[in-house]
């Protein structure tokens, strides 16, 4: 096994690795937001449950860039391809773009989640808008795994 | 789909008839009353009524009986299954009303005890800490068998008190000795520690004086007087403990067996909130000595039955006009069963604005299969339209948003459904891998259209297709609204001009190589010639947009820089239509991960299944809890990111083509209670 496949299952790992770390820790700045609106009132759950879970997203891409990555290094199936150096590199940076902008938009996520959760505890009539602007940033995430997944799909085997 | 029509509604009836008229509005739930004050002719004969008072008393009534239900639910929770949200208001007949009404004061002082008696647990909880600290102020003291005020005997004088640090017996004779020298002391030190030391001195009563002044600078301070012995002060402490336990505890089961009373209180709570609100309405009312007025606004198509009702029963006039122009005239929406789900996504935007159209039905179509895209899997769909069809069917007394959203989610299902089968997945590949793991088969349910994850690029150009039918619909709407509302040159130049420019790109744009190589495998060549047609098409909308995109302003030179800016627009289209790609992005993720799940229990069960007759049930039970605990994960994260961006793509890419909203919800004078319905005979 050389350093080609090496190289390509560190690609297909970061994608997991950063875009989890980022969903982790956007997760976890909503959560606490949303507790503390709950602690007011509870019958907001609901709804700031939906705004906490919006940065969560990129981890679920991350690990399926990851995962389309992996199937078809053929670690799935137990026996992985030994690739060239060159071929390892263009698996590492197609999976490039999922891993940074997952962990980078999942945090600013976050952020527009933790506002949104604000809005909705003073103004609960809003929160079809409120959805929206975690959501704006999102579209960032999604265009990275598009970029991500046409990359992987086109590299030769 | 449409906006229905407001009629303005005015009332001039007796103030005998005033409580049965605004009943039957009440009841009628067709009217929103007008508060803004009355202007012009009559000013000086109207007035209103201050009722603040008295709604004030109501809404503290009811109240009271909220937190009392909240306290008999601490004490007593009540068991209540996970689907009883979607349960609703209980029906009350109109003679069950009336005889619970009877017993309203009854019912009022249960609610004062039960207040009352959460008081008393509050205090006795408070006073445990209170008691366990004079415990602990004790224990210096607990082992002297003299009363804390003990004075001494006839002859001799003793003092009882603490020092601040911890001393010994010695230093305190010491100190004594070089303060009051002539005295003669006994000192016992009884307790210390690095805080406090206490301690018993004796002394005769003739040296009492030079000891007290001694003691003085030496800091010694007295306890708290006390006619009992410490231990036996101790045991009466805690004998209040407990005392003050009992007390809770029978509290609690007091307020438990105010439980049988639970509903009595709800509906003295809807009662009073009933009451506030008619009496927030009569504040708003203008009165006159015999007479009052009350105007407001009504849906046209209700306005001649409830004119009929009133004027039949009462002596009074009733008068149905079109709002005035510049009237702030709230908005309701009226669709058919299929689109009306929808109501809620428009309603949390924002309600069509004054000459708007209804986009509700077209939102209904997009959405329903928008979301089932971004789903995108049979078995998923099929559980969403089986469940919330069937708690539809089970809970026929749902609160109307409730029975909204439920509807919109039995139709996002079929949409799902409908994906699924177009791309081929039943639980992810589940068939395919149940079929090998357990029957040694090779099964495969083909897809409708292509396999999404082996063809993604057909499925990208797929989305991106919907999603410029999505944005020519926004334009062409915006074009009809501008025609509906005479404004030729304005469906022209902002709508129009876009769809030539947009189309004619994209067109020209099938006919080159560089687009068609973008997309391998998925996008086939057009022929030269349409090339040129979209080529043409472009041109003249560019020209037309650059012509008239600024037209507001006289000036040619600004004009046409403002129409050069509005040109740049078209790069905006560019990102609208990128943005449809998480129609692919969503649904693979979706696919993707089943199949994850999938292709673990394979893994995990593979050489149990093929062992013996135990290892395969122990297989397939792995299987089933993989399968189970994976697809439920699946199917809650990707439906939440499928409703978010379902909205999304409605609220940004959509309306930013022809919606802006800022109406005003129509909200009728109705019962707004919060457990019971009152049937209508």
């Amino acid at each position: 096994m050389g350093i080609g496949t090496a190289l390509a299952l560190a690609g297909a790992a970061s994608a997991a690795l950063f875009a989890g770390v980022g969903s982790a820790i956007g997760v976890g700045r909503g959560g606490q937001a949303a507790a503390g609106v709950v602690t007011e009132d509870p019958n907001k759950f609901s709804q700031v449950l939906i705004l906490q879970l919006l940065p969560g997203t990129q981890g679920i891409y991350g690990l399926l860039i990851a995962f389309i990555a992996l199937s078809r290094l053929g670690v799935m199936s137990g026996s992985p391809a030994d690739l060239s150096v060159g071929t390892g590199l263009m698996y590492f940076f197609a999976c490039a773009p999922m891993a940074f902008v997952g962990l980078v938009s999942a945090m600013q996520q976050a952020k527009a989640s933790v506002a949104s959760i604000g809005l909705v505890a003073k103004r609960p009539d809003q929160f079809g808008k409120s959805m929206i602007f975690p959501a704006m940033v999102e579209t960032y995430a999604i265009l990275a795994l598009l970029v991500s997944i046409l990359a992987i799909n086109g590299i030769p085997s | 789909m449409s906006v229905l029509p407001m009629k303005r509604i005015s009332v001039i009836g007796l103030r005998k008839d005033r409580k049965a008229i605004l009943e039957t509005i009440q009841r009628s739930e067709a009217v929103e009353i007008d508060m803004t004050p009355l202007s012009g002719a009559g000013e000086d004969i109207f007035t209103k009524i201050d009722v603040s008072s008295s709604s004030q008393i109501f809404t503290k009534n009811a109240d009271s009986a909220e937190k009392a239900l909240e306290i008999i639910n601490t004490a007593a929770p009540e068991k209540t299954s996970l689907l009883s949200s979607f349960e609703g208001r209980r029906e009350m007949s109109v003679e069950d009303f009336t005889s619970n009404v009877s017993r309203r004061e009854a019912i009022m002082k249960d609610v004062q005890d039960i207040l009352r008696l959460e008081k008393e647990l509050i205090q006795a909880k408070a006073d445990i800490p209170k008691i366990q600290t004079q415990i602990e102020a004790l224990s210096p003291w607990l082992t002297l068998d003299l009363p804390l005020s003990y004075k001494g005997t006839k002859k001799t004088a003793v003092f009882i008190g603490s020092f601040s640090d911890a001393v010994t017996e010695e230093s305190i004779t010491v100190r004594l000795s070089e303060l009051a020298p002539e005295a003669d002391c006994d000192v016992n030190v009884i307790y210390t520690s690095n805080e406090i030391s206490s301690a018993v001195i004796v002394c005769m009563k003739k040296d009492a004086d030079a000891v007290d002044n001694a003691l003085r600078h030496m800091n010694f301070s007295r306890p708290p007087a006390s006619d009992i012995v410490p231990s036996k002060l101790q045991e009466q402490y805690e004998n209040d403990i407990k005392d003050c336990d009992r007390k809770i505890e029978e509290i609690n089961g007091m307020l438990a067996g105010y439980a049988e009373e639970r509903d009595d209180i709800r509906f003295i709570r809807d009662y009073y909130t009933m009451r506030a609100d008619k009496y927030e309405v009569i504040g708003a009312l203008e009165q006159s000595d015999r007479t009052f007025l009350l105007s407001g606004f009504i849906p046209a198509a209700a306005a001649p039955a409830l004119e009929e009702k009133i004027s039949s029963r009462f002596d009074a006039c009733v008068e149905i006009t079109d709002p005035g122009e510049n009237e702030d005239v709230p908005v309701a929406l009226s669709n058919n069963g299929f689109a009306a789900p929808v109501e809620g996504v428009i309603e949390s935007y924002s309600m069509p604005g004054k000459g708007e159209l209804d986009p509700t039905m077209p939102v209904a179509v997009f959405y329903y299969f928008m979301f089932g895209m971004m789903l995108s899997d049979f078995a998923y769909g099929l559980l969403m339209t089986v469940a919330t069809a069937l708690i539809l069917k089970k809970f026929k007394n749902m609160e109307a948003g409730m029975k909204r959203s439920m509807k919109m989610f039995c139709y996002c299902g079929i949409g799902t459904m409908f994906s699924g089968i177009l791309f081929g997945s039943y639980f992810g590949d589940a068939p395919t891998v149940v079929a090998k793991l357990f029957f040694g088969k090779d099964f495969v349910i083909p897809p409708l259209y292509v396999d999404p994850i082996s063809n993604s690029m057909k499925v990208l150009v797929f989305s991106f297709a919907i999603g410029i039918i999505h944005l020519f619909a926004g334009l062409i709407l915006n074009m009809y609204q501008a025609i509906k509302q005479g404004r030729i040159v304005d469906a022209v130049s902002d709508s129009l001009f876009w769809m030539l420019l947009v189309g004619g790109l994209i067109l020209y744009g099938m006919t080159t190589d560089m687009v068609v190589n973008m997309f391998p495998g998925a996008l086939t060549k057009l022929p030269a010639p349409v090339g040129t047609i979209g080529a043409v098409f472009a041109v003249i909308g560019a020209a037309g947009i650059l012509v008239m995109g600024g037209r507001d302003s006289r000036n040619w030179g600004k004009r046409l820089a403002k129409g050069a800016y509005a040109l740049y627009g078209v790069t905006g289209y560019l990102s609208d239509i990128l943005s449809y790609s998480r129609l692919l992005a969503l649904g693979l993720a979706t696919s993707v991960i089943s199949t994850v799940f999938n292709s673990m229990g394979q893994m995990v069960s593979e050489n149990l299944v093929h062992s013996n007759i135990l290892g395969a049930l122990i297989g397939v039970i792995l299987f089933l809890v993989i399968f189970l605990i994976g697809h439920g994960l699946n199917m809650a994260i990707n439906a939440l990111g499928a409703y978010v961006h379902a909205n999304r793509l409605q609220f940004v890419e959509f309306f930013g083509k022809f919606y802006n909203g800022g109406g005003r919800k129509f909200e009728p004078f109705a019962v707004k209670t919060k457990y019971f319905k009152i049937k209508e005979d």
